[in-house]
């Protein structure tokens, strides 16, 4: 079997060590919560950092405040996040997020932290050392040319988190601590549209909470295209999330898809339905428009234009969902399963 | 035996006899085994797909803490391979290197670690040459050729075979079909990965553990490799965690560890990655087949054309049985008056294609039942109907000499048809919902053996003494099919006692009689009649000795339940135990043997070998689809399938086979394949697999599989031990094309290829909406030079089974019409 480069392990109690120990080793070191990205990547030396630093014997990180709205630790796994009733009752996008990431054992091991700080993924990057030195590496990782668009000077791996998009149309902020100091940013900004740097996050930062605002009056929803109803990452996620008037008249709304770009992509639903009804009509027009922005490339499992093909169907999908049509069929169909 | 009806433990459903040891987690695989003083070995492989080796320079590995030794090419003169006609890898390349991954040098360290990081030691310098990727490719780059042999070129195989005159029977039918198909490659997907590890024992003799399906194959080929004399071999098999063809073959590393125990005297071990195995490969063949029809205008065959072309990889392995596989078990579903098949196998730089269950059937199977569904279409005809009315009869010789028993496949087709309501949903369900139907038929282990000879193809032997126990020793391979059960199973049935009182002790080629391995969906068969014979020889002498006690005729005595009684008055018994104490007093130590070869096949032309067997199954399978109109997207509500076991030896197991056919089945349909990656050109000469890894090679998930709907028909062959014939290769078969069937059933566009995939769906649906021909398929099929057909009159004909002189045709004429086409 591929064997783990040698590392040096730190387990710190508080997130001051932890910040600590990441301010004295430099950018050598990286954080570790369930390791379900990070182990197996290290095994393929996509990431050889001499010091691992966990965070699992941290408790602050795994904190459920509820208050002005709900505040979650990023230390929280994504089965105890899909086990929060909070998240279930006022977030539904989340919660059918986290439902669907990988599968329910690396849900038991994977946090909420690191899927959103995710590594961005490519089917050229996401190889063993002796593969990629088949193609002579890439931009990524120990290379110089982006092969999926070799006049790239920007390495184009795909964000390929579930939550972060759902947390997006939530309009969730992360708060990021370090030992010089912490600071609150909005989830959206967390994200370059660069494979490599596709964090804001410096080195030395901690993710520790995620911050969702009150939930009154929004529906939110989240779709997910991958091939099969397990393991697999998004090749496209659509988290939607609608405030409406008692007679249906849009007041806000926010859709942010997920894997077709480096970064989560917020689009302009806002304006497109604000002062309109999800009639038909208009799920089908803003789905049209939405789905420009949408830029898949061949670097992901399924074929590319049908991927661009079907993410009107799927904002659709999550439009109708949050007018409150019966979407349960359509539902087994594309996840292969009911989503409780 | 056969014609008994009651039984005590055949047919019962069972606990399997080594079902403690899996779930309990003591089941001991290949990667299980440590020893004292153990090494560790790893292999390096080339990152080029073609290239010269110019140099190899390995001091530094050598020099690195805790490596031991350092071998390549020099450490391995001699070629190897299974098949005799395929004798063309080296476990190390010494001097030109094939695909990514082609091993090259092998460190053998302390620790697995160790080992690698001395890989990245070893300085190897290349010459790259011309690469090719597809079946196209290399029919069009004749040079540089892959290797020195094969027809010509990069033509591994060539062959044609003419059973009657074709052209004839298609000029005089209703209607000639013309179609052409493309099967995707696709890989075994073990959950195991293969593990070896070789020890040189006390007296200097070398012993092999390894995950694999046929030890004996593998005692032979090692012992050439090696160079070093069999008898002082022992290959033991492991229980494989899943198999499918993928552990038939020698591997390299099984040589290179046993080469370096050897030189070490110390055990050494090696376990693969999982990017390993799929460089390891040895799967389903890409092939590329045109199918040429004739039918009446009521749905009977009248003659059929099929032409192949495999695309290889990098080596032969089995391919020249393959290539033969794409062709000879076409006649055995349907009755056929007049066939040809034309079966060329290319190679390409990329890794060895082989068998995997079903070994170059499914991809012609799949052409046939999808043709047969398009024929039904425009005749008219309601396509189960159409099946029933053309299966192949029983007790039949078929175009190409193969001997047809028992065949349950009408029986199957009623079935399937009436479980799944086919009559009110075919035609009538909804937009978007569909169902398809297809048959298949496959054997029950090859009538020959890989290499010449007129020895047994299972032995078994028994071993009893006075406390009762019962051994039973055979060559065969537990690959998780449940061989062991079915070996107890018949031993207990005819000895009447309880099949966990049987210990089996299975796949040594230093203890146990040889058997040829777990392919060809063989096992059951061979090694069941010959456990048959043994236990029946042994149970004589016990009721010989127990009629003494009993005070009855020894064909009286009767086995039962662990006990041994006289069959009129059962009072008068005795248990098991007691009677084998009688028996060991009579005649004295107790033993006995039993051995099985196949009936002689009646083909006699050159060829012929391929495709006899002592029986066929039968399979009938019907698949309901949901078929998104917008996106394409489709699912699998329900599968219902009826085999034609003949008899069924334990019913959870025989259904296990048939459920996991069905799942492997529906990820090829659906999803799997085992595809290339070429580099932009201008900027890379890299052509790597694009995705070996289990995350991206998609197989299909628990919830992705449907329902499934087992009917096990039992139609019980004289050549088979209790009627029971195969269950573990056929019932896959049919599900590629009866899900295809099922897709044209709901929204009226043809796949002509797998896997089905939404976004072909959608591109055949934009065709249909455009006007055009709603099908995503091959356009065309290249011109191949095959050879001039050998030419054998069919039974029906008059022949006698020899090839024989073509009846004069325009032959230029013909050309002309293939090369247009």
């Amino acid at each position: 079997m591929m064997r783990l480069p040698h590392f040096r392990y730190r387990a710190p109690a508080s997130i001051e060590e932890a910040a600590r120990i990441l301010a004295d080793e430099g950018s050598q070191a990286m954080l570790v919560a369930g390791g379900t990205d990070l182990v197996p990547n290290m095994k393929r030396r996509h990431q050889e950092p001499t010091t691992l630093v966990s965070v699992r014997r941290i408790d602050a990180l795994k904190k459920v405040a509820n208050g002005a709205g709900l505040t979650l630790g990023a230390g929280l796994t994504l089965s105890e996040v899909v086990g929060t009733g909070a998240v279930r009752e006022h977030y539904q996008g989340l919660w059918e997020a986290a439902s669907q990431v990988a599968t329910p054992q690396l849900r038991n091991m994977g946090t909420l932290g690191g899927n959103v700080c995710l590594d961005t993924r490519c089917t050229y990057y996401n190889q063993n050392y002796e593969w990629r030195k088949a193609i002579d590496f890439c931009m990524k990782k120990d290379g110089e040319t982006c092969w999926v668009a070799t006049a790239s000077k920007r390495c184009v791996a795909v964000s390929s988190t579930d939550t972060a998009p759902a947390l997006i149309a939530l309009g969730a902020k992360a708060r990021l601590v370090s030992a010089s100091g912490e600071r609150e940013v909005a989830l959206a900004d967390l994200y370059n549209n660069d494979g490599i740097e596709y964090l804001t996050r410096r080195p030395d930062e901690i993710l520790t909470e995620i911050v969702l605002p009150p939930a009154a009056g929004w529906r939110s929803a989240y779709w997910k295209l991958r091939r099969r109803g397990a393991f697999d990452f998004p090749v496209l996620g659509v988290a939607a999330a609608v405030r409406a008037a008692p007679d249906g008249t849009v007041e806000d709304a926010r859709i942010v898809l997920g894997a077709v770009a480096s970064r989560p992509v917020v689009t302009r639903a806002g304006e497109l339905l604000s002062g309109r009804k999800l009639t038909d009509e208009a799920i089908a027009e803003v789905a049209a428009k939405v789905a420009t922005r949408a830029k898949p490339l061949d670097n992901t499992d399924l074929e590319i234009y049908w991927r661009k093909e079907v993410v009107p169907a799927f904002v659709g999908y999550a439009l109708r969902q949050i007018r409150g049509d019966d979407m349960r069929a359509t539902r087994l169909r594309i996840a292969r399963q009911s989503l409780g | 035996m056969s014609a008994r009806t009651r039984f005590n433990v055949i047919g019962k459903p069972r606990r399997r006899v080594d079902g403690r040891a899996k779930v309990t987690g003591q089941t001991r695989f290949a990667d299980d085994i440590k020893l004292p003083r153990m090494l560790h070995c790893k292999i390096l492989r080339s990152p080029l797909p073609h290239a010269r080796i110019e140099s190899i320079d390995v001091a530094r590995a050598e020099a690195h803490p805790g490596v031991h030794l350092v071998l390549t090419g020099k450490d391995f003169p001699v070629t190897y391979g299974m098949m005799p006609v395929s004798q063309d890898e080296y476990p190390l390349a010494p001097e030109r290197v094939r695909y990514v991954g082609d091993p090259v040098a092998a460190v053998i360290a302390r620790d697995e670690q160790t080992a690698a990081q001395a890989l990245d030691l070893i300085d190897v310098r290349y010459q790259p040459l011309k690469t090719i990727a597809t079946i196209e490719e290399a029919l069009a780059t004749p040079e540089p050729r892959i290797h020195d042999y094969g027809e010509r070129g990069n033509i591994h195989r060539n062959q044609s075979y003419e059973f009657g005159d074709v052209e004839e029977a298609l000029a005089h039918a209703d209607h000639v079909f013309e179609d052409v198909f493309f099967f995707e490659g696709n890989t075994h997907l073990p959950i195991e990965q293969h593990a070896a590890v070789a020890t040189v024992d006390a007296d200097g003799k070398l012993t092999l553990w390894s995950s694999t399906q046929v030890p004996h194959y593998l005692h032979r080929a090692l012992s050439r490799a090696l160079q070093f004399p069999a008898a002082h071999i022992r290959v033991i098999a492991c229980p494989n965690g899943g198999g499918f063809g993928g552990k038939c073959d020698l591997h390299n590393h099984e040589i290179v560890v046993s080469r370096a125990a050897l030189r070490l005297g110390r055990p050494v071990k090696i376990c693969l990655s999982r990017e390993e195995v799929f460089y390891m490969h040895r799967g389903r063949h890409p092939v590329l087949m045109k199918m040429r029809t004739g039918v009446t205008r009521d749905g009977r065959l009248t003659g059929m054309s099929v032409q192949t072309l495999l695309d290889g990889g990098g080596y032969g392995g089995y391919g020249a049985a393959s290539t033969f596989y794409t062709g000879v078990l076409q006649p055995v579903t349907y009755e056929l008056p007049r066939y040809r098949f034309d079966a060329a196998r290319v190679f390409t730089n990329k890794p060895a294609c082989g068998p995997k269950r079903g070994h170059g059937t499914p991809q012609p199977r799949f052409g046939q039942e999808v043709q047969l569904d398009k024929i039904a279409e425009r005749l008219g005809m309601d396509p189960a109907e159409l099946r029933l009315n053309i299966v192949a009869k029983p007790n039949s010789l078929t175009a190409n000499w193969l001997r047809i028993g028992s065949i349950g496949l009408a029986e199957c087709i009623h079935k399937v048809v009436d479980a799944s309501g086919w009559k009110d949903k075919h035609r009538k369900l909804p937009e978007g919902r569909g169902i398809g139907i297809a048959c298949a038929a496959y054997l029950s282990g090859a009538g020959v053996s890989i290499y010449w000879n007129k020895m047994p193809h299972s032995g078994v032997q028994l071993l009893l003494d006075r406390s009762g126990q019962v051994t039973v020793f055979c060559g065969a391979t537990e690959i998780g099919q449940g061989s062991d059960d079915v070996l107890a199973a018949i031993v207990a049935e005819v000895l009447g006692i309880d099949a966990f009182d049987v210990r089996c002790v299975t796949g040594d080629t230093g203890i146990t009689p040889v058997d040829l391995g777990s392919y060809s969906s063989r096992v059951t068969v061979m090694m069941g009649n010959a456990a048959i014979q043994a236990a029946e020889r042994v149970r004589e002498l016990i009721a010989d000795a127990a009629a003494d006690e009993l005070d009855v005729l020894p064909e009286r005595v009767v086995f039962a339940r662990g006990q041994v009684f006289a069959s009129e008055d059962p009072s008068k018994t005795m248990s098991f135990r007691e009677a084998v104490a009688f028996a060991e007093t009579k005649y004295g130590t107790l033993g006995s043997v039993g051995s099985y070869s196949p009936p002689k096949a009646p083909g006699r032309y050159k060829g012929a070998g391929v495709g006899p067997s002592p029986a066929y199954s039968y399979t009938a399978c019907v698949v309901e689809v949901d078929v998104d109109p917008i996106t394409g997207w489709i699912t699998v509500p329900k599968v219902w399938v009826a085999h034609d076991i003949g008899r069924t030896i334990n019913p959870v197991l025989a259904r296990g086979q048939v459920e996991g056919s069905i799942y492997m089945g529906l990820g090829e349909a659906l999803m799997e394949e085992q595809v290339f990656r070429r580099l932009p050109p201008k900027l890379s000469n890299a052509l790597v697999h694009k995705i070996p890894s289990l995350l991206e090679y998609k197989s299909l998930t628990s919830l992705d599989m449907p329902e499934v709907e087992t009917i096990l028909v039992e139609d019980p062959d004289p050549n088979c031990p209790f009627g029971a014939k195969e269950v573990g290769q056929g019932p896959l078969l049919p599900v590629m094309p009866a899900v295809a069937n099922a897709v044209f059933d709901a929204v009226g566009v043809r796949i002509d290829e797998v896997p089905i995939t939404p976004d072909k769906i959608l591109a055949a649906l934009a065709k249909k909406a455009k006007g055009e021909v709603a099908r995503v398929g091959p356009d065309r099929f290249p011109d191949v030079p095959y050879p001039e057909p050998i030419f054998v009159l069919p039974p029906s004909e008059g022949g006698d089974g020899n090839a024989t002189k073509a009846p004069h045709r325009d032959e230029p004429a013909r050309h002309k019409e293939a090369a247009a086409s």
